[in-house]
């Protein structure tokens, strides 16, 4: 085992320590430490949302507890500590308790993949992007697992609609992402943010960035997608029997899964880390990041409580019949275009010493294609609601015909 | 670090990723009341008592969405692969992709010819 690139590593074995228990304590400090980063941010995270889903319904939001509410976080988390863990009667006990669990930890493994500075990432695995989507479906399989053992039909219910939701959602979501992974020509995150050295690539494909967004709220539930925990329709969904500490750890998994989504669009289509001075300076890196995914996360709650919900057909139906469509279309169109590039000589290998310049003329190319695209899109979806409309129309003033005619 | 460092970080970081939500849940364990009676630990239904079982045969949708999923899932571990390797590869690699894709979008237009696709 190499131990000369760890710092804490050095250290130990200098004291005389087994090199490799030496290396193993040094691991075991830098998963400590990456797990706490999304665990502690949540806590500030919650209080943003809460912040911000007030300031939009024209309310002030937690003021009481510590300067501007910063400390409600605490106060429900000593309400959820001291509430009661009810174990319905009927449960499968074993799965029931084992839900909770692993929804968190299917998003905080996550975090084990996530550049935060050109120096510090948990691990830069070869696979860092498959390794992500294998990760984060596991959270499908907690909500699925806690609606079904909570032995309680609204609970089963909001599962069933998490099988179609979050599972169909992965598709699109995955598409989206081949195409960073395209242009980077590497599934390492390192690699994928430092192909982005010369411009990022949500100026090179800003359809795919729509599109991970989108799906990716979607995979979070939330937003006009929240029908696995509609209040009005299946009271709370899967989480319907939990209580007390239980029901806050999927609480808590859904706000990091969202930041954690922020987090990653940002990586993959807005340069991560990268900024000016970012190379010299771990910690300016780490503020971009922050910054980049404060924004992004922003717009994600914006989305969230600005639009209403949408039904469980017209849910699908926008998937299966949009989005994974246009999705792969996408995907082939990027493909088709960046190999003409290629053999045309204006494509330049995106990495950490390209250009800003040199990457101009494909930047254009691609943005104009993806213009184009969208363009087209539009048109199609407007030319197809009026005909909608049309219809509905002539529909109406039928009836009225009818109406008439009967003499009503 | 080298590649079996790198996993070794990931198998460390599943073990210990359960212990952060494990713990809440065990301190609250010590500091919530337990006292549990019949009716408390009913299944919650809207105040009633709930009829016949739960775990019963459901609409036949979510299984279709679920198969549909499978055909892209399967299609998706084979593309990556492929996009990683683009960048090196001549025109032939987008025939090859685009034949691909073509033959499992086919299996998406039959399901969607077929009717499967349709809430209701």
């Amino acid at each position: 085992m190499d131990c000369s690139s760890v710092v804490v590593c050095d250290l130990l074995r200098s004291g005389g320590m087994d090199p490799g228990l030496a290396m193993f304590i040094a691991l075991l400090l830098g998963v400590v430490l990456v797990t706490t980063i999304p665990l502690v941010t949540v806590i500030f995270l919650i209080w943003v949302e809460r912040k911000v889903a007030a300031r939009i319904q024209d309310r002030l939001g937690p003021n009481r507890v510590g300067p501007f509410g910063l400390l409600q976080t605490f106060a429900d988390m000593i309400k959820l500590i001291t509430k009661e863990n009810i174990t319905p009667a009927n449960a499968d006990r074993v799965v029931y308790n084992f839900a909770p669990l692993l929804s968190v930890v299917s998003v905080v493994l996550i975090w084990a993949v996530i550049p935060f500075t050109p120096y510090h990432i948990g691990t830069d695995l070869e696979i860092g992007a498959l390794y992500i989507v294998a990760v984060a479906s596991l959270g499908t399989l907690a909500i699925m697992t806690a609606g079904w053992a909570s032995n309680n039909k609204y609970a089963l219910l909001g599962a069933f609609r998490v099988v179609a939701q979050l599972v169909s959602y992965e598709v699109p979501l995955v598409f989206a992402l081949l195409v960073p992974i395209m242009l980077a020509g590497s599934m390492g995150m390192q690699d994928i943010v430092y192909a982005q050295a010369g411009m990022w690539f949500f100026f090179m494909v800003p359809l795919s960035a729509v599109l991970l967004f989108i799906a990716s709220h979607a995979e979070t539930g939330r937003g006009p997608f929240d029908l696995i925990e509609a209040e009005s329709e299946i009271i709370a969904g899967f989480n319907i029997e939990y209580s007390g500490m239980k029901f806050g750890m999927f609480f808590a998994a859904e706000f990091i899964h969202v930041f954690t989504n922020a987090v990653l669009m940002a990586v993959f289509f807005f340069g991560g880390w990268w900024g000016p001075g970012a190379l010299d300076a771990p910690l300016l890196a780490l503020l971009y990041l922050g910054l980049k995914s404060a924004v992004i996360y922003f717009i994600y709650l914006w989305v969230r409580n600005t639009f209403p919900r949408v039904r469980i057909d017209q849910l699908l139906d926008l998937n299966w019949k949009f989005f994974v469509p246009l999705s792969i279309v996408n995907v082939l169109v990027v493909a088709f275009v960046l190999k003409i590039l290629q053999e045309l000589q204006i494509a330049v290998p995106l990495n950490a010493s390209t250009n800003f310049l040199a990457t101009i003329p494909m930047t254009v190319v691609l943005l104009l294609v993806n213009v184009a695209m969208t363009y087209a899109l539009i048109a199609w979806l407007r030319n197809r609601g009026a005909k909608a409309r049309q219809v509905d129309l002539a529909n109406q003033h039928e009836d009225i015909v009818v109406a008439g005619a009967a003499g009503d | 670090m080298n590649v079996l460092n790198e996993w070794a970080f990931v198998g460390i970081f599943i073990a210990i990723a359960w212990v952060f939500p494990a713990l809440p849940i065990i301190i609250a364990r010590f500091f919530g009341p337990k006292k549990p009676n019949a009716i408390k630990l009913m299944t919650y239904e809207s105040g009633v008592e709930t009829v016949g079982d739960t775990w019963v045969q459901f609409k036949i949708q979510y299984y279709l969405y679920g198969l549909v999923f499978l055909i892209f899932d399967v299609e998706m571990v084979f593309l990556f692969p492929w996009a990683v390797a683009y960048n090196e590869l001549n025109f032939f690699a987008f025939g090859a992709g685009l034949l691909f894709i073509f033959l499992l979008t086919d299996a998406l237009i039959y399901a969607w010819r077929k009717n499967a696709l349709e809430w209701s």
